[in-house]
């Protein structure tokens, strides 16, 4: 049989598990079908509902606005799978081609997609994350007794972490009138992922909004009170603030540990994969048969020097789960890579903020277009003299010449004036925090001496 | 760069002996996406490079940017923000948009669909059992028009007089100093004087009267985030939301009504289909747009599009109905397929200039096609093409004759 027919046959009555049923799962199973996959096909997910959409937990669930139960994803077409909802994945076998889910059961495949995302990452003292009003913000579960715990009127609200879901979330309780200190261990809210410059004017936003906002400071201890309630927080400068609920943004862990031994290049940095969708081995060889797409994918990007980039996007999720099904069911000379540039948006303290490109390749930010004191603004980010990305403050209709300046690698700054051109435009340095951008710890060890032995392994992982 | 015949094809273009089908012509213009003309200006036809353009924060609206300053009928007005950039435009529109849609009055549009439909059913009742019936005066002039007095709070029966002034503005519109006598632009100059002044008088009787339901009281009396518009403000918001209001959408309509009737099987299909209405209404927009050319923007700094830098002060002539024709961006764009997907067309332009009362212009579209289709009586062109208006850049028929019934058959 040729490969023709090979994937012919495959299309028509072969077997694709999809593990991970959430968003970027739900796109591709959609996909799959539309692009005319007709054999089996299972969805995995550790989730007993329908796919939901999360952005709506952060902002207009936890206002009351929008129930938890409220944001089903809306179905582009019948996906006629098999759903085995309710029981995690615990293990890939890529010798016998079969996913093991954590209950004994066997699901074997001829492809297999993973979409199994990100989940919250808790806080660190197990016992202290127990406590009634410390809270997680990932699934709907959590929103709701989010929701409920902040429709009790609590006497202050702790946010620990100023990245975009703590600010959010910060901002959602101003709304509600609910008194609410943020905690952030870096010098201002955002500027891990937007840098110094923005998170200046982060700042400014939330205690204009009367947030009591502490950057630079550590949680080290939530303590509770008999009734195994949240009462008070310890600060790692002495000081303490009592409230009701604390609600622990720190970021996402990959779910990729039942990955573990799979011989895939999984690692809390996701999966290594091309920009095919397909994933890579530990050794760094492409496989054909596995795909990975969404918060869980790690995909090197052309415009970033081709560096392995994982994004937490909506849109990123969508497009990737879209590419990853056409390639499933394509052979090698019609593979579409994902060059897609990401986008991202938050809703914060009347703002919307919407981004394109990755704000932290950058070395330099300028205030392109508008006023950052009217808080209505365009900042163009630049890597060494070109456009690299661009944040936009209620300014968002603009973003479409920024992405094309990024994709045509436009001179950085931006050298024509625009009608609304701050007088003052000068570029800064983008200074963020710390590492940026690339994993930490993806430590392995090589072994073996002659080309057909030499093999990496996965050496211990360091979590940070 | 080429300049080679597309001097000619766009003075074809705007010849009225084209306006039934310039579409072969947008078709040559395509060739050369960029085209400098003799006069120093650029006329831009691809879709790639409108959109870029129309996304570019160097392409101004203000007629100051002009290096050869336009003689232009706003000029003895305040300019609707429309005709302005960045920061002010902004706030003018934002100001407006207020009370247009949402966040702050999210409901407005919607709400007004009993109202829309009750209006289409009296215009129908008034010529049911006809034999001929003029789609445009019988119908998609009085329509819109009647919505957008409602809104802006003009009153109806005022309509004889601000016509004369709309027809005399919009004919000075696409004034060309080269081929149109002097006469064209003056009047349309005295036009906006009266129609500002008129307008002016209405809104004298909304200040300190708040509660109003009207825009012009909504006006006149807000105190929002940004303050209030000052009269002036008011007055020319008020006259680009009454011109552009009524005279898009009467083409909108008629082009519609003209294509379905081009169209049977579509129109037996919108008969029994009412949820196709909405797909077919933007695929109106990309395929019978009401507005067919942005006559001038202003390069602000140099500009570059599609490998071609436009220089600082030129003028740009859009067309956007040629770029949502764009066979590099549509499949098979000549055809009329209310099926089509993903079908981002120009017919509301794009950006931050994209139609203000877009949303209002679908839904009038929508229930008054659906009305028509539904009551017509196999209805039928009496002449095809019908004859246009002037205007190549609001482009429709000036007339559309249609017969009913089925003895005519």
């Amino acid at each position: 049989m040729t490969s023709a027919e090979n994937l012919q046959a495959f299309k028509r009555d072969g077997r694709i598990v999809v593990v991970g049923a959430s968003l970027a799962g739900l796109r591709a199973a959609e996909a799959l079908r539309t692009e005319g996959f007709t054999g089996s096909l299972t969805m995995i997910g550790d989730e007993s509902g329908e796919p939901y959409d999360r952005p709506p937990l952060s902002k207009q669930v936890l206002t009351g606005w929008v129930p938890a139960d409220g944001t089903t994803l809306p179905r582009r077409r019948d996906v006629d799978a098999e759903w085995l909802l309710g029981v995690p994945a615990g293990g890939l076998d890529l010798a016998t081609n079969r996913v093991r889910l954590t209950d004994g059961r066997e699901i074997p495949f001829d492809r297999v997609l993973i979409s199994t995302g990100v989940r919250a990452r808790p806080w660190f003292v197990e016992s202290e994350a127990a406590l009634e009003g410390v809270f997680v913000v990932r699934t709907r579960e959590h929103a709701e007794g989010l929701q409920r715990a902040l429709s009790a009127g609590p006497s202050r609200v702790l946010v620990i972490g100023a990245g975009f879901t703590g600010s959010e979330i910060a901002s959602i309780c101003r709304e509600r009138d609910i008194p609410v200190t943020v905690a952030e261990l870096a010098p201002a809210p955002l500027v891990g992922a937007l840098g110094a410059m923005i998170g200046e004017v982060a700042s400014d936003l939330q205690r204009a909004h009367g947030v009591d906002l502490r950057c630079g400071v550590k949680v080290t201890r939530l303590e509770g009170d008999a009734q195994g309630r949240f009462r008070r927080a310890h600060f790692d400068d002495g000081s303490t603030i009592d409230a009701d609920v604390a609600v622990v943004a720190l970021g996402g862990i990959r779910n990729t540990d039942w990955l573990t031994g799979s011989g895939l290049a999984a690692g809390p940095w996701g999966i290594a994969c091309d920009t095919g969708c397909r994933a890579l081995t530990l050794d760094g060889l492409v496989t054909d048969d596995v795909f990975a797409a969404g918060d869980v994918a790690r995909c090197p990007n052309p415009v970033y020097e081709y560096r392995l980039i994982s994004l937490e996007h909506w849109a990123n999720a969508v497009e990737q789960a879209e590419i990853a099904a056409h390639n499933m069911v394509s052979g090698q000379a019609d593979r579409w890579p994902h060059l897609s540039l990401p986008v991202f948006w938050s809703i914060q303290f009347g703002v919307n903020i919407k981004s394109v490109g990755v704000p932290t390749f950058a070395d330099e930010v300028v205030v392109a277009q508008g006023s950052v004191a009217d808080r209505r603004f365009v900042a163009a980010y630049g890597y060494q003299g070109r456009v690299t990305a661009a944040v936009s403050f209620n300014n968002a209709k603009w973003l479409d010449h920024y992405r094309q300046l990024i994709e045509t690698a436009a001179p950085f700054p931006p050298p024509c004036p625009t009608p609304d051109q701050p007088a003052d435009m000068k570029p800064v340095p983008v200074d963020f925090p710390g590492p940026q951008l690339l994993a930490q710890g993806a430590t392995v060890v090589v072994t073996g001496h002659d080309p057909g032995e030499r093999r990496v392994t996965a050496a211990q992982q360091h979590h940070r | 760069m080429t300049t080679t015949r597309t001097p000619d094809t766009l003075r074809r273009i705007l010849d009225y002996s084209s306006r039934a089908d310039p579409y072969p012509l947008y078709a040559e213009l395509r060739r050369t996406p960029v085209a400098r003309q003799e006069d120093g200006s650029y006329v831009v036809s691809t879709y790639r490079a409108l959109m870029d353009l129309l996304h570019d924060p160097h392409l101004s609206s203000d007629v100051r940017n002009l290096s050869r300053p336009m003689e232009a009928a706003e000029s003895r007005t305040t300019p609707p923000f429309i005709n302005m950039d960045p920061p002010e435009h902004d706030r003018l529109r934002r100001m407006a948009m207020r009370h247009f849609g949402p966040p702050h009055t999210p409901g407005l549009v919607a709400g007004m669909e009993g109202d829309l439909t009750a209006t289409v059913s009296g215009l129908i009742d008034g010529f049911a059992g006809r034999e001929e019936i003029d789609i445009v005066d019988d119908f998609a002039y009085p329509f819109p028009v009647t919505v957008i007095c409602h809104l802006l709070g003009v009153p109806r029966e005022d309509e004889p007089r601000f016509r004369v002034w709309v027809n005399d503005i919009v004919d000075s519109i696409d004034y060309d100093p080269r081929t149109d006598p002097k006469e064209k632009l003056d009047k349309g100059v005295q036009a906006r004087v009266d129609l500002h002044r008129y307008l002016g008088g209405l809104l004298e009787q909304r200040h300190g009267r708040p509660g109003g339901e009207d825009l012009l009281s909504r006006l006149a009396n807000d105190d929002g985030p940004d303050g209030r518009m000052t009269d002036e403000e008011i007055v020319a918001t008020a006259n680009l939301l009454l011109i552009a209001g009524h005279e898009t959408t009467v083409n909108l309509i008629t082009n519609g009504m003209l294509t379905l009737l081009r169209h049977p099987q579509v129109l037996r299909r919108l008969r029994d289909e009412p949820d196709l209405v909405v797909p077919l209404v933007e695929e109106l927009l990309r395929y019978e747009p009401p507005v067919h050319i942005i006559p001038w923007r202003a390069a602000y700094s140099d500009i570059t599009v599609d490998g071609t830098v436009i220089p600082k002060g030129s003028q740009i002539m859009l067309m956007l109905a040629s770029g949502s024709r764009d066979p590099d961006r549509f499949h098979d764009p000549d055809r009329f397929d209310p099926d089509r997907r993903d079908n981002q067309h120009l017919g509301f332009g794009s950006g931050i200039h994209l139609c203000f009362g877009g949303p209002l212009a679908r839904l009038e579209a929508q229930i008054a096609l659906t009305g028509l289709v539904r009551r017509l009586d196999h209805p039928r062109l009496a002449a095809d093409p019908p004859p246009y208006r002037r205007s190549p850049v609001l482009r429709g028929p000036i007339h559309l004759n249609v017969q009913q019934g089925q003895g005519a058959q």
